[in-house]
């Protein structure tokens, strides 16, 4: 789990996406095909190969509007087609905290 | 308490005006974020990896009740309900909307809070003893100059544009609760011969990747030339600070290069040129400071009342009273450490329901006065005795009573891989785990004064390096894997653990950890021998083949 802020050269193993924060809450978003965030990993945009992560990145950064420190992340795609995050700190990212929140809902 | 004057007021409702604006400029895109990072640091906001992270200053570890109340308010309206103490007598909300904050920094303002020095590369919170003023034999109280400094480095462009982040600490007392070993500056005070005031000035002290014990470079400095002191080191550390590599930019790594005898030298020839200016502080100036203080007017009452010989009947009071409770420097009263490590729970956090029950019980019995210690405890500093029964009836319906206080699972946790985008493995699990295993308050008695501190990655906000047992999280391949330090500790006598060796994959730390108890608790020579004891004279190679042997 290197953290993606040190990040540097870009270089996909398998199928990726381009991930962030949403700039007015902070919120984890991925980018969409449609020039777009979405808060639902489903929506994103999936890239195979370095030039296409390269291209997604920079339109990613181009919106600094929309979001902040986009970096591409792994994903995994299963037979069923569902895309799920690639490791563990992006399945934290995805679905929260591993310990359960100190307030009781 | 203090109380702040005018100026503060101001100052800190400008900065409020300052940043609504610029958020609202980031927010319709006229800032980029390139711009607006250094902004936003500026007054505590981080991002993180779920959400945005604020984190909020409590100078020198001082709260009032209605600032705790405030910071409830806050976790509750902007937050999810809860805050998380640090190890620099703060406080992070984890999960705030920019386009909020400015709300949240102005109902702060109005109880004089603020989130300056809290992040950047300038002049971090001024942190102190967490018994400041009240401590037994202390020699004065060391907040009166922790706010003089603080005054004197807020917003100071000479120090708000440093190479790296800067942090101070001060302590007053024989047994270091500030841990000013392992900060860039740390202040002993003291007296001369003449009776006057004046510091043990120690620097170069930190953690993270690289870690060091700070040196004295001066035995006595006088109180009224600290300013010019500490300037004349700020001032070489900004002439020779290498800007050109973050790792290597704090100043233990240029007294490190320089050697302390050279760094010294540099120090005094620029203090010769500044010590006669207007940086030497007037006794008026301290006195101004101390009269901001307020104190408890103390009543004169027994040392041993009725309610709390009555109380020694209840085992479960006398538990959290031996372990939570230590002497005041007033007799008939008691300094009460509030253990935010209750069992299976993450490590300094508080709900928003604990912080107004708790800024309740301080205007009920510790005259509205709450403090905040480095070890991610609270303390009530000013409890009379007699209501220390009634103090714990009420504490314990809140579940801030675990008497657990420098035990094995009063454990220091930096937030790790749950929250934070610098971490490389969870912290907080591995801390509630241990919390489990050693979670029987006789087992936890018996081994003594033990402490654990994890990281989730090298910078070091979990201070494994200076854990008894440090925990510091890397990743390996994909995977989490804790390295095992032991003889680290972060007092008087500070010194940095030792690797046991290879590192232990999540599931196994715990297990490691009982194996390092078990070892301790055959090989101490008698009950009183500490951890650190047994570790000092045998040093590490028994607990290494405890724990090895079979893995």
């Amino acid at each position: 789990m290197t953290s993606p802020l040190e990040q540097k050269k870009i270089k996909i193993a398998g199928p990726s996406v381009v991930t962030a924060n949403r700039t007015w809450d902070g919120i984890v978003v991925y980018r969409t095909a449609a020039n777009g965030w979405s808060a639902d990993l489903s929506d994103a945009a999936i890239v195979r190969n370095s030039d296409e992560a390269k291209a997604l990145l920079a339109e990613s950064v181009a919106d600094d509007v929309g979001a902040i420190g986009p970096y591409i992340a792994p994903v995994q795609i299963g037979a069923d087609g569902k895309v799920q995050p690639g490791n563990l700190r992006e399945q934290i990212r995805r679905t929260g905290v591993t310990i359960g929140s100190p307030v009781q809902v | 308490m203090y109380a702040y004057d005018e100026i503060d007021r101001t100052l800190v409702n400008e900065r409020v005006s300052e940043f609504r604006d610029q958020v609202k400029r980031r927010l319709s895109g006229e800032l980029t974020e390139d711009e607006f990072k250094m902004l936003r640091l500026q007054n505590g906001v981080y991002l993180q990896l779920h959400a945005y992270m604020f984190r909020v200053a409590i100078p020198y570890g001082t709260l009032a009740s209605n600032q705790l109340r405030q910071l409830a308010h806050v976790a509750r309206k902007y937050d999810r309900g809860y805050g998380h103490f640090t190890t620099r007598q703060n406080i992070q909300f984890n999960w705030i909307k920019l386009a909020e904050l400015p709300d949240a920094l102005a109902d702060l303002a109005e109880v004089g809070i603020h989130a300056m020095q809290t992040s950047g590369n300038n002049m971090r919170n001024v942190t102190s003893d967490q018994w400041a003023g009240v401590a037994p034999g202390e020699i004065e109280d060391p907040r009166i100059w922790s706010e003089l400094i603080r005054q004197h480095t807020t917003l100071h462009p000479e120090f708000s544009f440093l190479p790296r982040k800067f942090k101070i600490a001060i302590t007053a007392s024989d047994h270091d609760r500030a841990a000013i070993k392992i900060h860039d500056i740390g202040l002993r005070l003291i007296k001369n011969e003449k009776g006057e005031t004046g510091f043990e000035v120690l620097v170069g002290g930190g953690l993270g990747r690289t870690p060091f014990i700070a040196k004295t470079i001066k035995h006595f400095v006088h109180g009224r030339d600290i300013l010019s002191y500490i300037e004349a080191i700020l001032r070489v550390y900004n002439q020779y600070g290498r800007r050109d590599n973050i790792y290597k930019a704090r100043i233990k790594i240029l007294v490190h290069e320089l050697g302390i005898e050279k760094f010294s030298r540099e120090v005094e020839d620029e203090w010769q040129h500044i010590r006669n200016s207007s940086l030497q502080i007037d006794d008026e100036v301290i006195e101004d400071i101390r009269s901001r203080f307020t104190y408890p007017a103390y009543e004169k009452l027994p040392h041993m009342p009725d309610e709390l010989r009555q109380a020694a009947a209840d085992p479960g009071f006398e538990a959290w009273r031996k372990n939570s409770v230590a002497p005041h420097k007033n007799q008939g009263y008691s300094i009460v450490t509030i253990s935010l490590k209750p069992i299976g729970a993450p490590p300094g956090d508080a709900t928003a329901e604990q912080m107004d029950a708790l800024a309740d019980l301080a205007d009920k019995y510790s005259f509205g006065e709450i403090r905040v210690g480095h070890e991610q405890n609270l303390a009530l500093p000013h409890v009379a005795k007699r209501d220390l029964p009634a103090l714990w009836k009420a504490l314990d319906k809140l579940g801030l009573a675990t008497p657990n206080v420098n035990l094995i699972t009063d454990i220091i946790a930096c937030p790790g891989l749950d929250y934070c985008s610098l971490a490389n493995a969870r912290s907080i699990p591995i801390a509630q785990e241990l919390t489990r295993r050693f979670s029987n308050h006789e087992l936890a008695n018996l081994i003594g004064r033990l402490h654990i501190n994890i990281s989730g990655c090298i910078n070091a906000c979990g201070h494994h390096h200076v854990g008894h047992i440090g925990i510091l999280g890397v990743e390996k391949n994909g995977e989490e894997v804790y390295q095992i330090t032991i003889g680290g500790r972060a007092d008087e006598n500070a010194a940095l653990g030792n690797l046991i060796g290879p590192g232990v994959k999540f599931d196994e730390v715990a297990d490691v950890v009982e194996d390092i108890v078990e070892a301790y608790l055959a090989l101490r020579e008698r009950p009183e021998e500490l951890f650190m004891d047994t570790v000092k004279r045998l040093g590490v190679e028994p607990f290494k083949e405890r724990v090895y042997a079979t893995r």
